[in-house]
């Protein structure tokens, strides 16, 4: 296996974008994640973006977003109707096969001009489910009570998950939901917006994008001082149809992150893209993680959740830790699909 | 394609109480989905010009080219543009298309109809407009045209201000500099396409 | 007098139509004719609604079998803005349906007036459309199935 590495990042998210397209979103953080290591476009030998065209209103709308990064002379590039963090696990597998030394890539999401939960109720098996528009939180929530009646989670640890996304928010600018003083007991005290799931128990809708830049072995420490070594990166998927998984376990989540190797070593910390706090519960049993490892330093996918983009987010923020020096190996996860259906999940290591 | 009822899964049977009756094949699920669209600056200056019958543009800051409509971005460089440039209602024909079939939702529009690439002067991109005032077979790569607008009192903040393209009947810019050859020839240290001494060239 | 910023619709509509294939469209030939349709699985238990494939191996599957028409509530949510293309225009509840027969549950909507008469474990009954054509809304939804 070559060893490759992220070396540098940029995100921004908002609970609305307004007056800026996709493009000028993507702009500056394509040009300010490729200067922080020097590198221009003619630099990177693969590029690999991940967006939705239901977001946009727009077929093939990735072909726009192309102008954010300076595509000509054309350049090698792909795209993934996905979450970057699938984008990156492309690029992953193009700078192992040895063709490329470095790889951009990034996604985004502007959700707002359109309507998030219908778009969700989309991606639910078409002939049974989708035409029945489900919202996707209330889809959540028949988990969520799945999961608390089984006992393996209690309302309280549910509302604890939201109240430390959102103190450990705080910290993060690119938080949309975030509070240093919010309670265990204001979050219980919620009206349910998709019984048993409470406001807070819900991501915090928002537009935004990251772009990543990886480099592989010696390039990577050229590049940066302590890169994030990406030591081990999987993706698994469980059945689509809710009525044959047990919905209160996330099986793919497990797999992915032994293949991952997740269980190496002690983890300093691991960002969960997780929709839900019921789902974030799920991984965190899945995931086999202890009382040892941060969860969520930056607030994680409840603190601002950005459709296409919130897993490569997790990447990033993961990342950002290593490479800061104030984390020596952390997991990054990131979800599509009802109900933690597909999962992916990545080591990053400092050394 | 449509299911075979006996074909590759013939053995799927129904039960008893479902013999004989006539199956389902297919269903309709037919989705709607909604967009508040906002534009971006760029666009929302662009559309305000048009109340005005000005026509907006972008300049590069890489290398003066001017691409219209102004997307806050050069495309080719991934560069982001602010410097708005007003470009004049005149310029050629860069392409063409004559098509003979209609557009659902657009009856106004007589058949054939000539859609063009329309490259403003000074711009270094073209934009999609309709071409008429003259017959179909008379429209040709590099023909000069102005734009015919709707009466002052129409005017609002659409690309829909510039009903049409007419012939100005100036002579042609030649062929192998019309199109996104005009500013390439420009950046040669050429004269530009919209010079009239440089259609003799 | 500031301009209110330019905004403009913009709708999309797929007008899809889709093939059912054999074991679908033997499960909506169902719901038009007012029976409910499982399909066995290779370890023998019944999978609603049906698919022709084991969801764990990709086996194909081929024997339908009658389930319900009542069944027990596995899990259930409230929701209180149904969508507008939804098959509902009032609040409703929302569940994972095990029917008699079968060991998997479908989802579909519980028609009562308040979160309050919703539970894990309650029996509840199909209830069908007045008109039915071959589509998963043929079931106008579960209603509380009375002790008999």
């Amino acid at each position: 296996m070559r060893e490759v590495a992220v070396v540098a990042t940029a995100s921004r998210q908002v609970p609305v974008l307004t007056g800026t397209t996709e493009v000028q979103l993507m702009v500056p953080l394509i040009e300010s994640a490729r200067a922080a290591v020097g590198l221009t476009q003619e630099d990177i030998g693969f590029t690999c973006s991940g967006s939705s065209d239901f977001l946009a209103g727009q077929a093939f709308s990735f072909v726009h977003t192309l102008d954010a990064v300076g595509a000509v002379p054309p350049i090698s590039e792909s795209h993934v109707e996905m979450d970057g963090a699938f984008a990156l696990y492309e690029a992953w597998v193009k700078l192992q096969i040895g063709e490329v030394d470095t790889a951009l890539v990034y996604s985004y999401g502007k959700s707002s001009p359109g309507s998030l939960r219908d778009v969700l109720a989309l991606q639910l098996d078409p002939y049974y489910l989708a035409p029945l528009w489900p919202p996707a939180d209330a889809v959540a929530a028949l988990q969520a009570r799945l999961l608390l009646e089984s006992g393996a989670a209690s309302p309280e640890e549910l509302a604890g998950i939201a109240v430390r996304s959102q103190h450990h928010a705080a910290a993060n600018p690119n938080a949309v939901r975030s509070s240093t003083d919010v309670t265990v007991g204001d979050v219980l005290a919620e009206a349910p917006v998709a019984d048993p799931l409470r406001p807070s128990d819900l991501a915090a809708e928002a537009d935004g994008g990251c772009a990543v830049v990886l480099a592989a072995g010696d390039r990577a420490s050229d590049l940066c001082e302590r890169p994030a070594w990406i030591r081990g990166i999987d993706h698994r998927i469980d059945a689509h149809a809710l009525g044959v998984r047990d919905l209160t376990r996330a099986p793919s989540a497990a797999l992915a992150a032994s293949r991952a190797g997740a269980g190496g070593d002690r983890l300093d910390l691991v960002e969960l893209h997780s929709p839900t706090t019921s789902q974030e519960a799920i991984l965190v049993r899945e995931i086999g993680l202890d009382d040892t490892t941060v969860v969520n330093p930056s607030g994680g996918a409840l603190a601002g959740c950005t459709l296409m983009a919130a897993g490569l987010m997790r990447i990033a923020e993961a990342a950002d830790r290593i490479t800061g020096g104030t984390a020596d190996r952390a997991l990054a996860h990131a979800t599509s699909g009802p109900c933690l259906q597909q999962n992916l999940v990545c080591v990053l290591e400092g050394a | 394609m449509s299911a075979e009822p006996d074909g590759g899964a013939g053995e799927v049977r129904l039960p008893p109480s479902l013999e004989g009756v006539e199956r389902v094949q297919s269903v309709r699920t037919p989705i709607r989905l909604e967009y508040d669209y906002r534009p971006s600056a760029a666009a929302e200056s662009y559309l305000r010009a048009y109340e005005d019958r000005r026509i907006i543009g972008h300049r590069s800051p890489v290398d003066g080219a001017v691409f219209i409509p102004p997307r806050g971005v050069d495309p080719r460089h991934g560069t982001a543009t602010t410097d708005e440039v007003e470009l004049p209602d005149t310029g050629h024909v860069g392409n063409f298309c004559v098509t003979h079939l209609p557009i659902p939702g657009r009856k106004d529009l007589e058949l054939p109809y000539v859609s063009a690439w329309i490259h403003l002067d000074g711009a270094a991109v073209g934009f999609l407009g309709l071409v008429r005032g003259c017959a179909t077979d008379e429209v040709r790569i590099g023909m000069r045209v102005r734009a015919v607008w709707k009466p002052d009192d129409e005017l609002g903040a659409t690309a829909e201000n510039i009903l049409h393209w007419e012939p100005t009947g100036e002579p042609d810019v030649p062929v192998e500099w019309a199109g996104n050859r005009a500013f390439l020839r420009g950046q040669a240290g050429l004269e530009d396409g919209a010079d009239d001494e440089a259609t003799d060239a | 007098m500031a301009d209110a910023p330019l905004r403009a619709d913009l709708i999309l509509e797929y007008p899809f139509s889709r093939t059912t294939g054999p074991v679908i469209g033997a499960f909506l030939t169902g719901l038009r004719e007012g029976v409910l349709l499982g399909i066995r699985r290779a370890d023998g238990t019944v999978m609603v609604p049906p698919a022709e494939y084991e969801p764990d191996t990709g086996e194909s599957l081929s024997e339908l079998v009658e389930v319900g028409p009542a069944g027990e509530v596995v899990s259930w949510t409230w929701v209180d803005s149904p969508r507008p293309q939804s098959p509902w225009d009032r609040p409703h509840g929302l569940a994972l349906v095990r029917l008699d027969g079968a060991d998997t549950p479908m989802l579909h909507g519980v028609l009562v007036d308040s979160p309050d008469e919703l539970a894990t474990g309650m029996r509840v009954e199909v209830v069908w459309s007045d008109e039915r054509e071959g589509h998963i809304a043929d079931i106008a939804g579960f209603v509380p199935k009375e002790p008999s």
